[in-house]
């Protein structure tokens, strides 16, 4: 692909290379490793100095995430024994479960709000980076700096007219709302990232579709859109990764109904005292879908990563 | 298979024209090469004609009917472009089927295999069918994409420099091949190219660009025999017509420039030249000479050894004579 050459690395750069780029990743992986293990501590493990590496695994956090308890009577507790294994763990702190918490569907708003606003996101930025890669825009390159300045400024330094414009077209925790808001926020890396893809996707290909009797759509879904497939899934991934994680506007934005994960988690905290291996349980679980989902698609977002930096 | 017919068909892009009042007509069942340097807007003009590009004069008719505001879909014409044109994320096999599964044609699943299993027997990649695309040599990707043309049976075939990025061998034989599949089908074609040898060999018809107009249109031989000017003769015969003040010669002659075929020289009286370097080709010999500081190409008997810095006398046959802007005069 490249038509450089680089001169071969000796043993000795490749050895000291990976080791630092190990070391980095040990460093960078250390608080990600802590509050996987703070979620299978106790909360008196959780809490102790010096810090316990090595300690008896429970999955108490993990119940206390995903329930709600009530403290019982000595009475009570005897005539209603314990009817599982979750049951027993509340038992040591004469608690009875009952019923779940809210973190289920707190978990569920973020996979709608997150997946729907990628979605939206990458439906959008393929057609408009489509049609800025291949037609004749009148003032291409400035609606493609319009759309690219959205993002020179930090989004939530227009957090208070959004939240009073959400109030006013009733979109207020809603998750309608959060999806349009955060479609708004990704639209651009997505167009910017998405028209890089498509412009490396010689035309001929479409032209050859069109005269082999193609409509410019068919030759757009049956032609363009597989060899963009991997531009594609490393920009997703992008979009995910910001309306998954993103915290501010859903603080500010959210309450009963559309509250996602991220506001959640610190609230836990709150519900009978600093119960630290609930709140690692509820990060752990938060963390996963988008790690899962970058490993699975690393090798198309590295080139995510480097686009634009290496010529062909 | 219909009658192709352009008229006054111009397009310019930005400062250039790229094409500039050109008038054609494509006989029905004609093998049509359009002959130029790049830039010539040979693949301009079969653009237009497909449909990838829209007029900004002119018409253009196809079997009689204006497909000035048509898609190149509707247009019913197959391309075959330089480079690029597989799609590579499909198989050989459905590479060759895809125009055939358009919305337009929609064949039955039966007879696309009939045709598709045809066309790569006639291409000789049967074996190449379920490759992916991108897993074949430059000389298979390119004969897959005349074969994608070639699966249809559209209006006209329009091909961009099909043979270029071919070794010799393979090149000589699909010009062969290529030949005969149009005298067979009975196909109209539209050919651009810029090999000479493409032209005479395959042509009906040829037409010569120079900078976006049609200078020249006719048989491959009605263009050899009588170009029209100096810029035409160059573009066909090998070695290069030779192109002389017309005085070098003396006596009466009916312009200021006289072009000189090869084997419009003749050898043992009239002006004395300077052989520079004999080459053997095996079937001919190309003598160079130096003729009053010019130097100027003939062909001679293959049997004879010419010695450096032999004196040759030449004086010219059949001559072409052209005014000094280089326009043909007699």
């Amino acid at each position: 692909m490249s038509s450089f050459s680089v001169t071969e690395t000796s043993a000795r750069a490749k050895w000291i290379s990976g080791t630092l780029v190990i070391l980095y990743a040990l460093i960078t992986m250390i608080p990600l490793v802590w509050i996987m293990l703070t979620g299978f501590k106790s909360p008196a493990d959780s809490i102790s100095y010096p810090p316990k590496v090595v300690f008896e695994p429970t999955l108490e956090g993990y119940v206390n995430l995903f329930t709600t308890r009530t403290r019982q009577t000595q009475e009570y507790l005897e005539a209603n024994p314990p009817q599982n294994w979750a049951d027993e763990i509340v038992r040591q702190y004469d608690m009875v479960i009952v019923g779940p918490s809210k973190f289920g569907q707190r978990f569920m708003n973020s996979v709608i709000i997150g997946f729907g606003s990628t979605f939206l996101s990458i439906f959008l930025g393929t057609l408009a980076a489509y049609a800025f890669s291949r037609f004749r825009i009148p003032l291409a390159d400035d609606l493609l700096f319009f759309i690219l300045s959205t993002r020179m400024m930090p989004p939530i330094a227009v957090a208070i007219p959004i939240f009073l414009m959400f109030r006013n077209l009733g979109l207020s925790d809603t998750h309608l709302g959060m999806i349009l808001l955060y479609t708004a926020v990704n639209i651009s890396l997505a167009v910017w990232l998405l028209k890089g893809f498509i412009d490396e996707i010689p035309r001929e290909y479409e032209e050859a579709a069109l005269i082999d009797g193609y409509t410019r759509f068919q030759a757009f879904y049956k032609v363009v859109l597989p060899q963009a497939a991997t531009g594609i899934a490393s920009t997703a991934i992008f979009c995910l990764i910001f309306a998954w994680n993103e915290y501010a506007f859903a603080v500010l934005l959210t309450s009963a109904t559309a509250q996602t994960a991220p506001p959640f988690i610190p609230t836990i905290i709150g519900i009978g005292g600093l119960d630290w291996p609930a709140v690692a349980a509820g990060a752990t679980i938060f963390l996963l879908p988008v790690m899962v989902f970058t490993i699975l698609l690393r090798k198309h977002l590295l080139r995510g990563i480097t686009f634009g930096a290496v010529r062909k | 298979m219909a009658e192709v017919v352009l008229e006054g068909v111009s397009k310019r892009f930005g400062d250039t024209e790229a094409v500039r009042d050109m008038s054609m007509v494509i006989p029905d069942g004609a093998f049509v090469v359009l002959l130029g340097p790049t830039g010539a807007g040979k693949t301009t003009t079969l653009r237009l004609i497909s449909g990838l590009e829209k007029l900004d004069a002119g018409r253009i008719k196809i079997g009689g009917r204006d497909v000035g505001n048509e898609t190149p879909a509707q247009r019913d014409v197959a391309m075959v472009f330089q480079q690029y044109s597989l799609y590579p994320h499909m198989s050989v096999r459905d590479n060759l089927a895809f125009p055939l599964r358009s919305p337009i044609l929609k064949t039955p699943e039966a007879e696309v295999a009939r045709k598709v299993a045809e066309i790569a027997e006639i291409l000789q990649i049967p074996h190449k069918l379920d490759n992916k695309a991108t897993e074949l040599s430059g000389g298979e990707m390119q004969r897959v994409s005349i074969g994608r043309a070639l699966v249809r049976d559209p209006a006209i075939y329009l091909m961009d420099e099909p043979l270029s990025s071919l070794d010799a061998k393979l090149r000589a034989d699909l010009r062969i091949e290529l030949k005969r599949i149009q005298g067979d089908l009975g196909s109209t074609l539209l050919y651009v190219t810029h090999d000479q040898i493409e032209a005479m060999t395959m042509a009906t018809h040829v037409g010569v660009l120079q900078e976006g107009e049609l200078v020249q249109f006719g048989t491959p031989r009605e263009v050899y025999e009588n170009p029209q000017s100096v810029y035409v003769a160059s573009r066909l015969g090998q070695p290069r017509i030779n192109i002389l003040p017309s005085e070098l010669f003396g006596g009466a002659h009916k312009g200021p420039q006289i072009g000189l075929r090869p084997e419009h020289i003749r050898q043992g009286d009239g002006v004395e030249a300077r052989i520079i370097r004999a080459e053997h080709l095996g079937d001919q010999t190309r003598l160079h000479l130096e003729l009053q500081g010019y130097s100027v190409t003939t062909l001679t008997d293959p049997h004879t050894d010419y010695a450096p810095d032999t004196i040759l006398k030449i004086s010219p046959q059949d001559p072409l004579y052209f005014d000094a802007a280089g326009a043909r005069i007699f």
